[in-house]
């Protein structure tokens, strides 16, 4: 299988602090990999300089033979990501959102509708479509994500903690989605996850990134037997300590913290 | 092209989607139309100058651009919070084509908004001396709103939360509002005061609404279009250079 996704030496410095540190791997063709680690180790900081938001300090890093730093646009066309946080307009409907996606990946105008429709439905919003995006619950949001980050029929699908506070019953749908997408057009999907069971479930690889360095990769059974551990969140505490992080937190997370506490 | 009408045509639904956005903005050049404009104009019409709502008008119609204008600029602050500024930044496309259009979305609004002002100070009794120099008013808005909506990407790019934005309110916002003769006419000003106007924009933009509405004019309508154009072909450069360069 050759490699979709390769990474090399890749570093990102924030003034002092190295949040990802010369770190090397790659991803093939069809695969589901997960990338884990505890909070502050350099997993959002590295899918951000996968998909181009980020420069980095040095090193090489390719998309389906596109470079995220010199050929950023051959890139950007060949993944679709969800984000850790939302990122729709919620003043646009759900089809609205999906429409401005569709203009800006340049989807051909005769395959547009007939693609929205496809999407739509295959996350089971199709009804809904003409609703304002702010009447959506998070579960909701994060399917309308879903369709809209594979609309343009991207190679790679980035998933950024995409189960983060939904029910067992939305987490599981939309596990179905993303594997039957990923048997059928074989598309390959990356994600980070803090539930260790969900890399253990659906996970072709597992790579571990701690103090922005990778720690171990392989496939689950690699890793239980690299660390002599039964299951996944065993293997990830033996490698990566008991220790709590303290993260830090952005600037953008202060401020909706400090709507959330005005609106309640 | 595509990608400058699509991101156009959302600020424009954005706009006319908030129903008290609309209301919201159109009250205040209201009550500042009425008030001072019924308050003060005994005193300016004993002073020989005519008549102080046919003076003021130009200047609230500038106002209600430059608010409506800076905000569609500092709106990228929002995206940035609600993270849909994270969508159009991983999309395919060139940062200066999202610039522009969520530029010429912004000023759109803001021309509308000064339209609908227009409109509501003719029920008040505004008449312009000429409907045909209407064109070239609305240029002098395009003006306004380019380079204000320039000004608010501008200072958008460079930061990163709502924080800083009572202080550009109150030290910018304002200042360039008081101080560009909306309210008052620049002739015969101290010294100091008469220079600050003529470094404000804005004031050749007020004093060009001026000219095309009420055939009143400080600077002469050539100097305040080549003052306005130049300036903001400038805001506009510095705004692409700081957008292009935003991290999220």
């Amino acid at each position: 299988m050759p490699n979709i996704i390769e990474v090399k030496n890749l570093t990102k410095k924030f003034k002092s602090f190295t949040a990802v540190d010369d770190i090397t791997f790659d991803v093939a063709k069809g695969e589901i990999f997960a990338f884990l680690g505890p909070n502050g180790a350099g997993k959002t900081t590295t899918i951000k300089m996968l998909t181009t938001l980020l420069k980095p300090s040095s090193g090489q890093l390719n998309i389906d033979g596109h470079s995220s730093i010199t050929d950023q646009d051959g890139a950007r066309h060949s993944f679709g990501i969800v984000f850790q946080d939302p990122s729709l307009d919620d003043e646009l409907t759900a089809y609205e959102n999906m429409y401005f996606h569709s203009v800006l990946y340049r989807v051909p105008k005769q395959e547009r509708k007939k693609r929205i429709e496809q999407m739509l439905k295959f996350v089971e919003l199709w009804d809904r479509k003409k609703e304002l995006v702010k009447r959506f619950s998070g579960g909701m949001k994060r399917r309308l994500e879903i369709a809209r980050g594979l609309l343009h029929h991207p190679k790679v699908l980035f998933l950024d903690e995409p189960t983060l506070g939904l029910d067992p019953q939305t987490t599981n749908h939309i596990w179905t989605y993303i594997q039957e997408l990923n048997k059928k057009e074989g598309i390959t999907v990356f994600f980070t996850t803090h539930y260790m069971a969900e890399a253990e479930r659906v996970a072709d690889r597992i790579a571990i990134i701690d103090h922005g360095k990778i720690v171990i990769i392989g496939t689950l059974q690699e890793l239980k037997n690299k660390t002599g551990k039964n299951n996944l969140e065993d293997a990830f505490l033996a490698l990566t300590g008991k220790k709590l992080r303290d993260e830090e937190i952005s600037s953008e997370e202060i401020m909706r913290q400090r709507r959330a506490f005005r609106h309640h | 092209m595509s990608t400058i009408y699509i991101l156009w045509l959302r600020q424009l639904k954005r706009y006319l989607r908030s129903k008290s956005r609309l209301v919201g903005s159109l009250a205040q050049p209201l009550l500042f139309l009425v008030a001072l404009g019924f308050g003060f104009g005994p005193v300016y019409q004993k002073a020989g100058e005519g008549s102080y709502v046919q003076f003021l008008v130009p200047g609230i119609i500038s106002m209600s651009i430059l608010f409506t204008a800076m905000f569609s600029g500092i709106e990228i602050i929002w995206d940035r919070q609600f993270g849909f500024l994270k969508e159009t930044m991983v999309a395919p496309v060139s940062r200066i084509n999202i610039m522009i259009g969520r530029t010429l979305g912004g000023a759109t609004v803001a021309i509308m908004q000064g339209l609908i002002v227009l409109i509501l100070a003719s029920v008040f009794g505004f008449h312009p001396v000429s409907w045909a120099m209407l064109p070239l008013a609305i240029f002098a808005m395009l003006l306004i709103a380019l380079f204000f909506t320039g000004l608010g990407t501008a200072i958008a790019s460079l930061l990163q939360d709502m924080q800083g934005f009572q202080l550009i309110m109150n030290f910018l916002i304002m200042p360039i509002f008081f101080l560009s003769g909306a309210l008052f006419p620049l002739k015969g000003l101290p010294a100091v005061m008469d220079t600050v106007t003529r470094l404000n924009p804005l004031a050749y933009g007020v004093d060009a609404m001026r000219d095309t509405l009420i055939n009143q004019t400080y600077f002469g309508l050539g100097l305040d279009f080549t003052v306005m154009a130049i300036v903001t072909i400038l805001v506009l450069g510095v705004g692409s250079y700081l957008f292009n360069k935003i991290q999220i």
